[in-house]
């Protein structure tokens, strides 16, 4: 067992997992998507994708691209919920905000497809 | 993205981390930790604003505490933030400055940018294996005429000088081992641009891998390859190397030529000579008995030559030379007992073949108090001892760094010009002396630039469109002044090949042919203006038939229009 690999799997799963969480639920009800796990998410997120750096395969490469997909789409849900106004959000605000982090969220089911792919055709 | 920079952000990728981490944990408890408003009332940062502080904070910036004076309990967690992230901070640039240390990162970055230049090359070069004594004298050759060329060098240290040095184009350099095929495939032997490949390091195995690489990989490609024993040349030649450069060997044919026939030694070894040298006194080697000091690689080329042309030879060397046929004498050359016993009082010449550079002078110089009239043949070594041998100023000196180069040179720059000097060494002594007076009266005794003319399109446009179209045109056009055709520019015609053909010296008055390939002599600034002639028409009709010519686009359109009439006239 390599503890790197332990990281870097960790990360990537943690990463889809918590974007799942925050945008499973009423994409219109603003209770059901919390601002905590959203900024989990963002930082799981980012951090996911400074480990992608440097791997210079083709698998490593698409790894990277998948993670700065997920990372842009978070982040203009981040910017979206700043222009927001003020107060509790509204439900337009909440559907783009919930749609934009679903667009993450396959970005990040796709690291994890790879991340798997990958371990399958490592036959040790 | 480039592979250096992810080089890079893969070591970094630790400090990374930290900082997103330590980032992270100051907003969250930015958010969580109440704080108070100026009244009093409690309030908590939005995520935004937790981001904004910890960005302006956490690298030192600190605007203050926004938008509210924080509490206490907000000042003890931004204490401990402040400690982290400037941590993080500094690891991060201790592990980027130290990057920037990194003699692989370096490296990686250095052979990126040489790659890069390699590929971006649109002109012509030459890619030279080795970048010693020949290899430097060879690449200010190119630069000096316009011709750019990529470096392959083992030495590292020697490799990042050549940035240093003083050359008119920026000069490429790959700190690499030429014996690997990737380092030449780096260099751009793969690209259509390359020239020629020039194997002149200083291990006769790597010059034979080179040669057998471009070989191999690139059949079209010419290679010059320098080999210092007759086994590695005779190895090059078994898979056809285009020019092999013996240099021992070479002065050993010079050596012969130059007792043989002096005339016709004085007029090659001049022609081939890096341009500028001065021509010399005829001197040529005296007939009679020999000493050779020294039974090395160049000794015995030496001794080949003399016996060749049946002068007798007794050799001086520490070691048994192995050949009882020989006249040996053991000892070294550098003390008078040794050369007496060879017979120095009664010899016509010494000749100093050791491989130190110190000795042969000490030799020369010992020979010539024991029999001033001697005749004396130096070896130089090193470049660097040039001052030396120049205080001496010996009848011949045998330079092998500068042989090479010459040869290289001529062969890179004129092909014809070897099959002319092959020539040039099998006329008679009249002859040679009659085109040595020729050169000399119309270019001075500085030796010329040597160049040869393609009457092709690509070289001389303007001419080979006059041929084509049924044009006439002599030999004698083509050294015509531009500004004042009556004149002469200062430029020797030497060989003319059409075809199988070849023709030496051509005459005045020798029609040309599309696609004959001209070998001149000429100062270097003749040549510019020989260029003129050959590639611009109008220059090219003044030249060639001495009518102004008519000028710019509107007059040319008029011109047909004006002289059909008068045509039609003449025909009945």
């Amino acid at each position: 067992m390599n503890l790197e690999k332990v990281i870097f799997g960790f990360f990537i799963v943690l990463a889809a997992t918590l974007n799942f969480g925050f945008v499973y639920g009423d994409p219109a009800d603003p209770d059901h998507h919390h601002l905590w796990e959203f900024f989990a998410a963002f930082v799981v997120n980012v951090i996911a994708t400074a480990l992608k750096f440097g791997d210079r395969t083709q698998i490593g490469a698409i790894h990277l691209a998948t993670s700065l997909v997920a990372v842009l789409q978070l982040a203009a849900a981040a910017l979206v919920w700043f222009f927001a106004p003020p107060g509790p959000l509204d439900v337009g605000t909440t559907v783009s905000i919930v749609s934009l982090s679903a667009g993450a969220a396959l970005a990040n089911l796709v690291s994890v497809v790879i991340l798997i792919a990958e371990t399958i055709t490592l036959r040790r | 993205m480039n592979s250096t920079l992810l080089l890079m952000l893969r070591r970094l990728r630790a400090p990374i981390v930290l900082l997103i981490s330590i980032f992270a944990i100051g907003m969250v408890g930015l958010v969580l930790i109440p704080g108070a408003d100026a009244d009093g009332r409690t309030w908590h940062m939005t995520m935004f604003q937790a981001f904004y502080f910890t960005t302006y904070t956490a690298s030192t910036i600190g605007f203050g505490e926004i938008p509210y004076a924080f509490t206490d309990r907000q000042r003890l967690w931004v204490t401990a933030m402040i400690y982290a992230s400037v941590f993080g901070w500094a690891y991060l640039l201790t592990n980027l400055l130290s990057l920037g240390r990194d003699t692989a990162v370096r490296k990686a970055i250095a052979e990126r940018r040489f790659r890069r230049s390699v590929e971006a090359l649109v002109e012509p070069f030459y890619l030279i294996c080795g970048f010693g004594e020949t290899g430097r004298l060879i690449a200010r050759a190119l630069d000096r005429r316009d011709r750019r060329f990529v470096v392959v060098e083992i030495d590292e240290a020697r490799a990042q000088q050549i940035d240093l040095m003083e050359f008119r184009q920026v000069p490429l350099a790959l700190a690499g081992d030429a014996r690997l095929p990737a380092s030449l495939e780096a260099a751009g032997l793969r690209k259509n641009q390359c020239r020629g490949v020039l194997a002149l390091t200083n291990d006769d195995h790597a010059n034979l891998a080179v040669a057998m690489t471009v070989r191999l990989l690139e059949p079209n490609v010419p290679v010059l390859a320098r080999a210092m024993t007759r086994d590695t040349a005779a190895n090059m030649a078994s898979f056809g190397t285009d020019h092999i450069i013996n240099p021992f060997a070479q002065f050993g044919e010079q050596l012969a030529l130059a007792v043989s026939a002096p005339a016709n030694y004085r007029l090659v070894s001049w022609l081939v000579a890096l341009p500028g040298t001065q021509l010399e006194p005829a001197a040529a080697p005296p007939r009679g008995a020999w000493v050779v000091c020294g039974y090395g690689r160049f000794g015995r080329e030496v001794v080949r030559a003399f016996h060749e042309q049946g002068l007798e030879v007794t050799v001086i060397d520490v070691a048994d030379v192995g050949q009882p046929a020989l006249k040996v004498v053991r000892g070294t050359g550098t003390e008078a007992e040794p050369l007496a016993a060879a017979g120095i009082h009664s010899a016509v010449g010494v000749v100093a073949g050791t491989d130190d550079d110190v000795n042969n002078l000490s030799i020369v110089v010992t020979a010539r108090e024991l029999n001033p009239a001697l005749y004396t043949i130096v070896r130089q070594n090193l470049q660097a001892n040039q001052p030396l041998f120049d205080a001496f100023d010996a009848d011949m000196t045998m330079v092998s760094s500068r042989l090479i180069a010459s040869d290289c040179l001529a062969v890179v720059r004129t092909p014809l010009l070897r099959p002319f000097l092959e020539r040039a060494r099998h006329e008679d002594a009249a002859w040679a002396d009659a085109l040595l007076e020729r050169l000399v009266s119309a270019l001075g005794d500085l030796s010329p630039a040597v160049w040869s003319v393609t009457l092709n399109i690509s070289e001389a446009q303007a001419m080979y469109r006059l041929l084509m179209q049924g044009g006439h045109a002599r030999v004698r056009d083509l050294v015509r002044n531009p500004a004042r055709r009556d004149e002469q520019l200062a430029i020797v015609p030497l060989y003319l090949q059409r075809g199988e053909d070849a023709f030496e010296l051509p005459v005045d008055d020798f029609e040309l042919q599309p696609g004959d390939q001209v070998l001149f002599a000429g100062r270097g600034g003749a040549r510019d203006r020989q260029e003129a002639l050959l590639r611009n028409e109008k220059v090219r009709d003044y030249v060639v038939t001495g009518s102004d010519p008519s000028t710019g686009w509107l007059w040319r359109r008029l011109l047909p229009r004006r002289s059909t009439p008068s045509r039609d006239a003449r025909v009945p």
